[in-house]
């Protein structure tokens, strides 16, 4: 997609042991190795099986481990997420998959009272290591029941983990991590990703949960995105360097909890704060993220206002140019970065 | 079925040893006191917050997890004192964890609503209706697939019938055929609404037809009916012949919780049902076969007194969580 390819945790791999793979090609590898490597490991979902998944991540899976290790469910996404839940608690590792994001509203009950929380309610005495996975945001012009970004609603409840990966290389790490972790980890895979492509290191390795990437090193302002705005923000970044802005991105990868220290460390570095994310802006990541510094000593490093580039206050649009209206484009992020240094804001 | 059922002898009578009907009688009296106790506590106000007891309804729990092995699970509901007691967990404990206390079951942090003992088996109580139900259905899912051979007991209430969770979990259950056994404690009203008004079913057994699977409804006030009934529906599991759903009659002498003020029921109604006490019932049943004598109940009730006596004093004397500790166990602490 962009120079990202190159980050630095990639790096430590060699060329030979790298190959170039689409982001929901990243996934399948991963969930292939999981279910070869681990027989607790199964699979659940709506359409996964013969049909592959609505977006292809689970593809021919079903062929290589059956049907009864990948498992079409019924449509029922609070049951189904429930069994899942439950499966996880009694020793399975279930990967459970919601078809679209947005159809995961049907499952708050399960993901929110029972998983998030069940290890506390019971003292400690279970874990639930269940993972999801939440095909989200716009962008394919599905309209306002397909393309949430409702990320922030699950990192809002104590006990869940929430992973935005924004490359093929973190998609498949991450998922590889997310299943070692004992607890419930929420993964939001923007759909307009599944058909980036990156190099990903084959076989086994994991990308730490918790732990947010400096994706391009800058002094003049620090942009903190999420999931597709990363490649976003690089790409403005770009274009704020020929105008002689220098602008350091941040991946944040993981929204709960969140790598503190690297986005105040950049704060303190770079003096000004901007906050990229395709969910609505209004309470979301971007208030805490903005929260988190006023409340730290990178507050008085501040030479400007912090700047949140969200989503609109509305239900995502079907007409196409709507549609874009309704998040951050690069142009908006060039011209509130731009506006933000020249001290116009 | 192990043995042959005798003409007019109880199921319990022909299938259990006079020890573990004893047993069982024990427990139903325990389940009593221990609520009886709790009640009190709360009322003197050494118990906070809320709690829903389930007297009237011991035959339902003690009568369904005879059926069960040790290792057997079981899931349960708000009203989940006696599938707890049930299942073999200590009153002391019980006790502790309602006080709030760090040797309670879930160290403090969980209370009646969310009672459990994953040692013996009980998943645990759930604030949520039907909340447990999908929770089980994964519980058996994980035997099969990991063959343990464990059969899973899914307790949940009459209003739970109408929750979305209920469907969806009968047909998961159903088309996977997984070992879990399905048992509906039907007391009459989800709260205050009874089942007459909130269920298009005259019987909740009837749902099961709906997803190809044995129903039936039997008098969850007596334990040898609920015993044969959910002893079926266990084999039944356990032998990957699929779930079924036990309907268990039955009725909560007190009010849903501590704010019921028995509005939409009537004293009568009430009274009738307390004439159809499972546990004076199950008493006079071991004595007209020889299995137990009026003093050896008597002695039976001695002596649970005495443990909930010592059980809440375990409770008071016990420590009280740190308050530096509020967020242990949001998270499992890794140890790397």
């Amino acid at each position: 997609m962009n120079e990202m390819t190159k980050t630095n945790t990639a790096e430590i791999f060699k060329d030979g042991d790298m190959v170039e793979m689409s982001y929901a090609e990243a996934i399948r590898d991963a969930l292939d190795i999981a279910l070869t490597n681990d027989e607790r490991v199964i699979l659940m979902g709506e359409d996964i099986g013969v049909y592959g998944g609505a977006f292809q991540v689970t593809g021919d899976l079903v062929h290589k481990h059956g049907e009864d290790r990948v498992i079409d469910t019924p449509i029922s996404e609070l049951g189904g997420a429930g069994v899942a839940v439950g499966a996880a608690a009694t020793g399975l590792r279930p990967i459970f998959e919601f078809q679209f994001s947005d159809f995961a509203m049907l499952a708050m009950e399960q993901i929110c009272n029972q998983a998030a929380k069940m290890r506390y309610m019971l003292g400690g005495n279970v874990s639930v290591p269940v993972v999801m996975r939440f095909p989200a945001g716009s962008g394919t012009g599905a309209a306002a029941q397909h393309s949430q970004s409702l990320e922030a609603w699950l990192a809002h409840v104590p006990g869940l983990k929430v992973i935005q990966p924004a490359t093929p290389y973190d998609a498949k790490g991450m998922l590889l991590a997310a299943l070692e972790d004992p607890d419930p980890v929420m993964i939001f895979e923007h759909k307009i990703l599944y058909k980036s492509k990156g190099m990903v290191p084959k076989g086994h390795y994991t990308v730490p949960i918790g732990k947010a990437e400096i994706r391009r090193e800058g002094t003049d302002v620090t942009i903190v995105a999420t999931s597709i705005m990363v490649h976003k923000s690089l790409d403005a970044a770009k274009q704020l360097e020929e105008v002689g802005i220098s602008a350091e991105v941040i991946d944040l990868k993981t929204i709960r909890p969140i790598d503190r220290e690297t986005v105040l460390a950049s704060v303190r570095k770079t003096s000004r704060l901007v906050c990229v994310y395709e969910a609505v802006k209004t309470l979301g990541i971007g208030a805490e993220i903005s929260a988190m510094v006023a409340e730290s000593d990178a507050f008085d490093y501040l030479d400007a206002p912090i700047l949140r580039l969200g989503g609109a206050d509305t239900p995502i649009p079907y007409n196409p140019d709507l549609e874009k209206a309704a998040v951050p484009q690069i142009d908006d992020i060039v011209v509130g970065v731009t506006q933000l240094v020249k001290g116009e804001r | 079925m192990t043995k042959e059922k005798k003409a007019n002898v109880p199921f319990a009578i022909s299938n259990y040893s006079p020890e573990q009907l004893r047993e069982a009688l024990r427990k139903m009296i325990l389940i009593r006191r221990f609520e009886e106790g709790a009640e009190d506590c709360y009322t003197r106000g050494l118990i906070h917050g809320t709690m829903h007891l389930s007297i009237g309804q011991e035959a339902s729990a003690v009568g369904s997890c005879m059926a069960l092995k040790p290792d057997d699970q079981i899931t349960s509901t708000h009203r989940g004192h006696g599938h707890c007691v049930a299942k073999g967990a200590e009153a002391s404990r019980m006790f502790a964890e309602f006080f709030g206390k760090e040797t309670g079951y879930c160290k403090g942090r969980g209370g009646s609503m969310h009672i459990a003992d994953v040692e013996m088996g009980n998943l645990g109580a759930n604030g949520i209706v039907a909340g447990g139900i999908p929770i089980a259905v994964g519980a058996a899912l994980t035997s099969k697939r990991l063959k343990l051979g464990k059969v899973v007991l899914c307790f949940f209430g009459d209003g739970a019938n109408n929750e979305g969770a209920f469907h969806e979990s009968l047909n998961m259950a159903s088309i996977w055929n997984l070992p879990v056994v399905f048992i509906c404690e039907n007391n009459k009203y989800g709260m205050s609404t009874s089942i007459e008004r909130s269920t298009a079913v005259k019987n909740i057994s009837d749902r099961a037809s709906a997803y190809s699977m044995p129903g039936v409804t039997v008098d969850g006030n007596d334990l040898s009916a609920i015993s044969e009934a959910v002893t079926i529906a266990v084999e039944r599991a356990r032998a990957g012949d699929g779930p079924s759903l036990v309907e268990s009659l039955t009725y909560r002498w007190r009010g849903h919780s501590k704010s019921d003020r028995n509005k939409y029921r009537t004293k009568e109604e009430i009274s009738d049902w307390m004439d159809k006490d499972p546990i004076l019932r199950l008493s006079a049943v071991l004595q007209e076969h020889s299995i137990i004598t009026a003093k050896e109940i008597e002695a039976i009730e001695t002596s649970v007194d005495k443990e909930i006596a010592d059980a809440i004093k375990f409770a008071q004397e016990s420590p009280s969580p740190s308050m530096n500790d509020v967020t242990r166990d949001v998270y499992t602490e890794l140890t790397s």
